[in-house]
């Protein structure tokens, strides 16, 4: 092995292992994105709804003996729904009020959430295997051994943002919705259901977030706080991208992780902080973010 | 847009602020013949299995127990979330002592939270007795003649699982440490061990504590190491996220050793013995150790979310047990005038208790017991739930702590 590809090594590791935490990022910043792009909420309960997602994927496991699979369609399903019904009952209320009010609702909601699974379950968190499918030896790389389900996570979460991304900006129903949060008089006047396409939306920002809950329950302990370590990261993200941002959040999700990864071996003490510093020079130099529209 | 950047600002800092608002329940009553313990800990985030509310619920039991109560002496009893945080632990701590007149603080895991409490208590003369955290500096540079670490401290876990993986042939390391006084602390005292032994040091990484979720990058720097042992100086949570990685990665099948250096039957339970079989950890306590132990766990009756006790526990019950009879042998007025003289009388007399029999407590503040070197069942193994452990080793207690010289706490008269 030269020398040369001794010290490229870690830079592939952790820029591979970079890529796996910037899934999770862009998918919790694309839902987090959608809700804020389209209803002007911010959504401060996407952490708690990512936790609920790889909660319920537990107690479908253990209670109904529902696996990885149904758990991947079913708990965003459950989670999502429960989305519906705060949105219709709480958050709808609040469009006509201050954007402070639906950042503290939510944000109240998330504290409710976590301190109730955390009075259920405890802080230590449950155990969830990896599925059986990838119950494999990791796949060498040449420069490292990556886990089978890692590469899963980043194809998939992929597949999900590029899809949702396609809703929005391609589709005659992505049309609609970006119409709505522009002029929602004159949709609601050509008879499209303006309040029914809100609450969609918020149940499929928040079905995004348990979606990513389930992916992360096989490697991250499921644990009430498991979604409060992400949220604020998150949120750097999408500051840094763009508020409301699709594709802002999306790419911006997946650079930050392979940023992260780097500093965790040049300075991994600084490692949980480099988001911020990036989002304070982003900010200096470009105020509406990377993919921001003045 | 409507919503500025500034509105979603201010919401991400009020997101960080916020729960430093916990309630505080303290009672108000001033009465001249009541001791106030206030078990202070952490009841929300990553260390609340293995101390928490559990704690809170030992420590009744010990009230209850010592019988103090039916002898006309109040025992008022709260409890407080620092979570995991100096400046939130130490601010609790001065409206305890300063404002609501407590005696003795219990517990406090975290061991940069438990250094600051450990000034304050000195200060203010007043108790500490120390169940959850772990630097061994209470008893050595940091030494008060107002503080008892109880339970367990770094030097044991160096000596326990670090010393029994030396021995068993893991010569090189590597250690992951969680970046704060604890693993600080317990790298340093592993680290010792391991050259003592012989053994090197090839490098370490620290990691951001607490918040730290992903622990693949820092495993696959260990890995690079080439190191025969990854050392994991970290606790609860941290440790479950490392060891359930390093199962992910195979670290253990390429013939790497993977040494937790503080394991909680928590964490055990969290992990799963699927994941978690074939650990060595060393402990002070196990709810199944022997017939005393389960007697203790079946006192102590349903635990938060049906956990067994863990060593911190236990800890708080025997260390409050003990600082009542020294309370009762000295007399409330002089127990609450002076918190030295209470520990003076502590150290004075020899404990004993079902959780860890009979024991001493040095001039330093360290409380003198055995501790054990398990191994972690395999499922096959494990006969029904919370059946985790075997016992591989009993260190004694002259052996399980560290020599009373070697700690340069200026307390050591020699």
């Amino acid at each position: 092995m030269s020398e040369l590809w001794y010290e490229l090594e870690p830079f592939l590791q952790q820029g591979t292992l970079g890529l796996v935490n910037g899934a999770f990022y862009a998918i919790l910043s694309l839902g987090l994105a959608v809700i804020f792009g389209m209803l002007n909420v911010v959504n401060f309960a996407h952490g708690a709804q990512f936790m609920l997602g790889a909660f319920v994927a537990w107690m479908l496991l253990n209670w109904a003996g529902i696996g990885y699979w149904g758990a991947l369609v079913l708990a965003p399903l459950i989670v999502g729904l429960l989305g519906v019904v705060i949105e219709r009952t709480m958050i709808a209320r609040l469009y006509k009020l201050d954007h402070l009010y639906g950042l503290l609702l939510t944000f109240g909601l998330a504290l409710i959430i976590e301190g109730t699974m955390r009075n259920a379950f405890g802080s230590s968190g449950l155990p969830y295997q990896v599925p059986e499918a990838f119950r494999i030896p990791p796949v060498d790389l040449g420069y490292m051994l990556m886990p089978a389900y890692r590469f899963w996570i980043v194809i998939v979460s992929l597949v999900v943002c590029f899809g949702t991304w396609y809703a929005i900006e391609k589709t005659k129903l992505g049309s609609y919705l970006r119409a709505a949060v522009e002029r929602p008089q004159l949709v609601q006047a050509f008879g499209i259901n303006v309040p029914l396409m809100m609450t969609a939306t918020y149940g499929a920002g928040v079905a995004l977030a348990a979606f990513a809950g389930v992916l992360a329950a096989p490697v991250y302990s499921v644990n009430p706080a498991m979604g409060a370590n992400f949220i604020i990261i998150v949120f750097a993200v999408v500051v840094i991208g763009g508020m409301g941002s699709i594709l802002g959040s999306i790419v911006t999700g997946y650079i930050l992780g392979v940023i992260e990864g780097f500093t965790r071996v040049y300075y991994p003490e600084a490692s949980a902080t480099v988001v911020f510093v990036i989002m304070a020079i982003v900010l200096l130099v470009r105020p509406t973010g990377l993919f921001g529209r003045a | 847009m409507s919503i500025t950047r500034r509105t979603l600002l201010t919401g991400t800092a009020a997101a960080g602020a916020l729960p430093l608002v916990t309630p505080l329940r303290h009672a108000r009553a001033q009465a001249a013949n009541t001791i106030r313990i206030g078990v202070l800990n952490d009841q929300s985030g990553l260390y609340r299995d293995l101390s928490g509310p559990g704690s809170t619920q030992a420590v009744r039991l010990a009230v209850q127990e010592s019988g103090i109560t039916t002898r006309g002496v109040n025992v008022e009893v709260a409890e407080a979330d620092h979570q995991n945080k100096p400046d939130v632990g130490s601010t609790i701590v001065r409206q305890w002592l300063d404002r609501d007149g407590f005696d003795v603080i219990v517990d406090v895991p975290t061991s940069s939270v438990a250094l600051a409490v450990n000034t304050l208590c000195r200060e203010r003369n007043k108790v500490l007795l120390v169940s959850g955290a772990a630097t061994s500096d209470l008893t050595g540079s940091a030494c008060s003649p107002n503080t008892i670490h109880w339970t367990y401290d770094t030097w044991m876990l160096a000596r326990g699982t670090g010393g029994a993986t030396v021995a068993a042939g893991g010569r090189t390391w590597f250690f992951i440490t969680a970046d704060y006084a604890f693993g600080h602390a317990l790298e340093r005292d592993v680290s010792n061990f391991v050259r003592a032994a012989g053994g090197e040091v090839l490098g370490g990484v620290r990691t951001p504590f607490p918040g730290t979720t992903d622990f693949s990058s820092f495993l696959v720097q260990a890995q690079r190491s080439r190191a025969q042992v990854i050392g994991l100086a970290n606790a609860g949570g941290d440790t479950i996220n490392s060891i359930k990685q390093a199962a992910e990665f195979g670290i253990t099948r390429r013939g790497q050793k993977l040494a937790g250096l503080l394991v909680f039957i928590s964490d055990v339970h969290a992990l799963g013995l699927q994941t978690a079989q074939g650990l060595v950890l060393t402990a002070t306590f196990y709810w199944d150790l022997n017939d005393n132990t389960r007697e203790f766990t079946r006192r102590l009756g349903r635990m938060p979310n049906d956990v067994r006790p863990s060593m911190v526990h236990a800890g708080c019950y025997s260390a409050v047990l003990h600082y009542l009879k020294a309370v009762e042998a000295m007399g409330v007025q002089a127990a609450k005038a002076s918190g030295a003289a209470v520990v003076e009388r502590m150290k004075a007399m020899p404990t004993d208790d079902i959780c860890f029999g009979k024991g001493t407590i040095r001039q330093d503040g360290r409380k003198i017991h055995p501790a054990y070197l398990f191994e972690v069942k395999s499922p096959q193994e494990s006969r029904g739930p919370w059946d985790y452990y075997k016992l591989l080793q009993t260190i004694p207690a002259d052996q399980a702590f560290r020599p009373l010289n070697e700690g340069g706490c200026p307390l050591v008269r020699t």
